[in-house]
């Protein structure tokens, strides 16, 4: 039987927001255990929570951008459960009217096509602290530095239809929103997560197939393997006649298979009812409006701008939007040296191959995209041959020098294009070289364009790198002619 | 000295008659030797209490007396205060010391009020009488065989035995003004949002309100120029100026239009509560007050809306008491379940698991829409009636409770006890503003005349009870026990 997979995913983005959704506290990463968990966080007696503006610019920012549309009210349910790394008992999230409505996602497939993804709504909650169960002998640690730090929980359709349209989806979130800045979407951070809800049906059956939850998949490269390794097991499943259970699943990533953590049977009543201690959020149109004046470009915008404007192809386009590090780098590139092209050429030649070498983000690049924009402008304006070029990049990557005139003064790399002194250099070459010049003579005239490697080696050589190649080439050819 | 109200004991510390020490240290003794009995504080702060006066002594020295500066009063124990115990009259915070001041205690501080402890409650104020305290009942100073009313109970307490000369409370459904009716004191629950919450122990996030309780009107207002005030920690408390409470006391009643709701004065009215109220109403009349009777049509369904709303609320609030942070937490569990279980179980009362129950129940998945959502509906019909009425009439008044102070072990079946909340319960629900002042006797059991109004008309309220004092002298009755000059 021909299968059809089915896909929906809740990714949890967690916002850059300075201070908590509800407290004062700071949300940084990695601070000592519990030393960035206030009063209200900790859950204390008598604590009230306080709505961080900044939680709710930033989710109406994101529903702007995916053209969702942005109710005027929205409403903070609490989710009743209990857990270690929960303080009060309950989350505070939404449950009935979430802060962002129904929008769309357009991801962009390997071979160049898109497709749209629906998104069902974003809300705003609160994450939970954590749970530490090594290191404590029989014991569980609590640490809840992370709990109050505010999630944007984007639910899509069941649009996604394969692994790969799942991850496209994953990536086309992750670039809006860090195109946005409203979050640092670092994944091994956690500051993006996601469950995965995956069901099979045979191919042209309109009825969805019973569907199972990934929980908390991390990575890109996790979410295609959970669910390739998920809809194998539901497939054998029903082919040996079996039935796949509704039931939430851990992917475990080391022996790359997914795990049932509970059954329907034994989930929660979460007993959702509106939070008393907070005020429904009512949103005017010109806040509305305000923010959606200030959006940054969006990554579909970029990439439609750098090929219709800058006259990219598509496929540079494409690469150079797919973060807002990247576009932001070779724009810089691209106004310092004002040509598109070439820009494009270096960051993604040079600097990438650099980059990649030393496995560095393009954020954490020695070279500045300023430094790389001069750099290339040097080429362009003539000052300097490429092949110079590549030495001043070296040396600009291991900081041995501010600028790239700096480094070409420095070195001498400036490229000759007097006539006169290449000429010079070429007469000492054809002195030198008595015996390659009878060559030279003696072939016939077809194999000697091969032949003038070789004295242009030498004159390159001569001139440590600097004479401009295609005069040396020129000026060599016409005296080796004039002797023939 | 402890017969006095607030107005009058700072017109005595500015005349020098007495400093606040020896105020202080006399409300003390009057602690030491009378409350072993009558159990209305569950922690008395000797030292810190010392301290205060004698700062406030000072800080009057060099002219820069507040408003409250060294008069003493006594906190509901379910106001949270640093380095202070502070137990909600429960074995869950039997060991919980804050660490931070409620905004309430914070104001109050600020106006330079000396607090001498914490008063005895029931368990999160889940109560009408006092009964539900893991710290054991508190008497009434009028009859030791009877209950104090609450669940402010040993804030009414305390100020009706001269031990303090007023108290805060807090009120969720009448646990102001149910026990300041039953012990003979003034007390007034506040518009919801008036008071900051911050702080406050939470039982019913939506209902939740701070005030005052004390021996008259004019304390009472003195204390909400205190107390009122927008909190940016309490996203519930409303952005709206304070006004002078004491400010409109002294307006003339001529031309008050009051209405008395029939529903107030229905079946399972005592006769006796019922005679106090309808004389108080006649003193209202002589002050050139009109009366009308008007309708609450959906009174009845108070009740049993604030039994869904409440309970549901309260299920979440007390989740947080789970035995994994602070509290009380069982001996020896075995694992996570284990811990929940018994820490709660152990730590928390019969009606404190009751209405955890209650609550956990309506907001199960398929019976919220029936009660929960139905319960809001209804409590938006309540508060149009008293939108309706206040159309018509400036101030409503009634029984604060259909019965006097019942006797201690009276009402052991729940509802019959819920019962006792029929006149105060919708004034949470409404989210007005209500008091209860001292309006005479049933016997030798105080009873008290409600008096209510429309969102943000404490002054109004302030000032009708203000005149009614100056008129009688109700509340200047004092218990045998506070009259033995000990």
């Amino acid at each position: 039987m021909q299968w059809e997979t089915v896909i929906g995913l809740e990714v949890h983005v967690q916002l850059a927001t300075r201070s908590k959704i509800f407290s004062g506290a700071s949300t940084a990463f990695g601070a000592e255990p519990n030393t960035q968990a206030c009063a209200v966080d900790l859950g204390l007696p008598g604590v009230l929570p306080v709505l961080n503006e900044a939680a709710v610019a930033m989710a109406v920012k994101f529903g702007l951008a995916i053209h969702a549309e942005i109710p005027e009210v929205s409403v903070f349910d609490r989710k009743n459960y209990f857990y270690p790394d929960l303080p009060k008992g309950y989350q505070t999230s939404q449950m009935y009217q979430p802060i962002v409505g129904a929008g769309e996602v357009e991801i962009t497939l390997e071979d160049g096509t898109t497709k749209p993804i629906r998104v069902h709504h974003a809300h705003l909650e609160e994450d939970a602290g954590k749970s530490l169960h090594e290191d404590f002998h029989g014991m569980t640690g609590v640490d809840l530095n992370r709990a109050g730090t505010p999630l944007l929980e984007i639910v899509s359709e069941p649009d996604m239809r394969s692994a790969k349209e799942a991850a496209a989806y994953l990536k086309a979130i992750h670039s809006i929103v860090t195109y946005l800045g409203i979050s640092d979407g670092n994944m091994a951070e956690g500051s993006m997560r996601c469950d995965v809800n995956v069901s099979v049906r045979p191919k042209g059956q309109e009825a969805f197939g019973t569907r199972a939850e990934i929980k908390n998949v991390n990575s890109f490269r996790f979410v295609e393997r959970a669910i390739a390794f998920e809809v194998e097991r539901q497939i054998e499943l029903l082919e040996d006649g079996g039935k796949v259970v509704q039931e939430t699943r851990l992917f475990d990533p080391e022996r790359d298979e997914t795990r049932s953590m509970r059954t329907k049977e034994e989930a929660n009543d979460y007993r959702y009812f509106p939070c008393p201690d907070l005020l429904p959020v009512v949103l005017d149109k010109a806040y509305i409006d305000h923010l959606r004046d200030n959006l940054p470009e969006l990554p579909a915008e970029k990439r439609a701008r750098f090929e219709n404007e800058l006259g990219l192809s598509a496929y540079d386009a494409s690469v150079l939007s797919a973060t807002r590090e990247m576009a932001d780098y070779f724009e810089e590139v691209k106004d310092v040296c004002r040509d598109a092209k070439q820009a494009a050429n270096w960051v993604q030649g040079e600097l990438a191959g650099a980059l990649n070498r030393e496995n560095l983000s393009i954020a954490n690049s020695p070279v500045s995209a300023r430094q790389l924009g001069e750099l290339v402008a040097r080429v362009i304006d003539d000052t300097i041959n490429g092949k110079a070029a590549k030495q001043v990049f070296q040396a600009l990557w291991n900081g041995q020098g501010a600028s790239a005139d700096d480094i070409i003064e420095a070195q001498g790399l400036k490229q000759v294009t007097d006539t006169g002194a290449i000429e010079a250099m070429i007469d000492q070459v054809i002195a030198d070289s008595p015996a390659q010049v009878a060559q030279y003579r003696d072939a016939e005239p077809d194999k000697r364009g091969k032949m003038i490697g070789y004295f242009v080696g030498q004159v390159m050589k001569a001139s440590r790198g600097t004479a401009n190649p295609q005069q040396v080439n020129e000026l060599l050819r016409q005296k080796l002619d004039a002797l023939c | 000295m402890h017969d006095k109200t607030l107005a009058e004991l700072t017109r005595s510390l500015d005349a020098g008659d007495f400093s606040s020490r020896e105020l202080t240290q006399h409300l003390l003794g009057r602690i030491d030797r009378l409350d072993g009995e009558l159990n209305s504080f569950i922690t008395v702060t000797h030292e810190q209490a010392l301290a205060a006066a004698d700062a406030a002594d000072a800080a009057r020295a060099a002219g820069k007396a507040g408003t409250l500066t060294g008069l003493p009063l006594a906190l509901k124990d379910i106001f949270c205060t640093q380095d202070v115990k502070t137990t909600a009259g429960s074995r869950m915070l039997d060991s919980f010391i804050a660490p931070y001041d409620a905004t309430v205690v914070e104001k109050l501080k600020a106006a330079g009020a000396v607090s001498l402890g914490k008063t005895n409650m029931d368990e999160f104020a889940m109560g009408s009488s006092n009964e539900n305290s893991h710290y054991g009942p508190v008497k009434n100073p009028w009859d030791f065989t009877a209950v104090p009313g609450g669940s402010s109970g040993g804030s009414a307490a305390a100020v009706a035995a001269g031990l303090v000369p007023a108290a805060i409370g807090t009120d969720t459904g009448g646990s102001i003004r149910q026990p300041a009716a039953f012990c003979g004191i003034t007390g007034l629950k506040p518009t919801y949002g008036r008071v900051s919450r911050y702080g406050m122990i939470a039982y019913a996030s939506s209902l939740d309100q701070a005030g005052p309780m004390a021996r008259s009107a004019e304390d009472c207002a003195l204390l909400l120029n205190a107390m009122a005030g927008h909190d940016l920690r309490d996203s519930t408390c409303v952005q709206r100026g304070v006004p002078d409470y004491t400010e409109e006391l002294g307006t003339a009643l001529s031309g008050l239009k009051i209405g008395l709701p029939s529903e107030y004065f229905g079946d399972g009215l005592d006769p006796q509560v019922e005679a106090a109220v309808r004389e108080a109403i006649k003193v209202f009349e002589s002050l050139g007050a009109s009366v009308r009777e008007v309708s609450l049509p959906h009174t009845h369904y108070a009740i049993p809306a604030y039994y869904v709303i409440a309970p549901a609320e309260a299920s979440s609030n007390l989740s947080r008491y789970d035995g994994v942070r602070f509290g009380h937490r069982c001996a020896n569990p075995v694992d996570l379940i284990d811990l929940y279980k018994r820490s709660r179980a152990e730590g928390f009362g019969d009606e404190v698991k009751r209405r955890i129950l209650i609550g956990t129940h309506t907001l199960s998945e398929g019976f919220f829409d029936a009660y929960y959502k139905k319960a809001q509906q209804v409590r938006r019909l309540i508060r149009q009636d008293f939108l309706d009425a206040f159309e018509e009439v400036d101030v409503l008044m009634g029984p604060a409770s259909p019965t006097p102070a019942f006797d201690l072990g009276a009402n052991k079946d729940p509802v019959s006890m819920y019962l006792q909340d029929i006149y105060t319960i919708a004034i949470n629900l409404a989210g007005i503003p209500g008091m209860s002042v001292p309006a005479g006797f049933a016997g030798k059991r105080p009873v008290g005349l409600q008096i209510l109004g429309s969102h943000f008309t404490e002054s109004r309220l302030l000032n009708v009870a203000h005149q009614f004092q100056l008129a009688t002298d109700w509340h200047r009755q004092r218990p045998a026990l506070a009259e033995e000059n000990t």
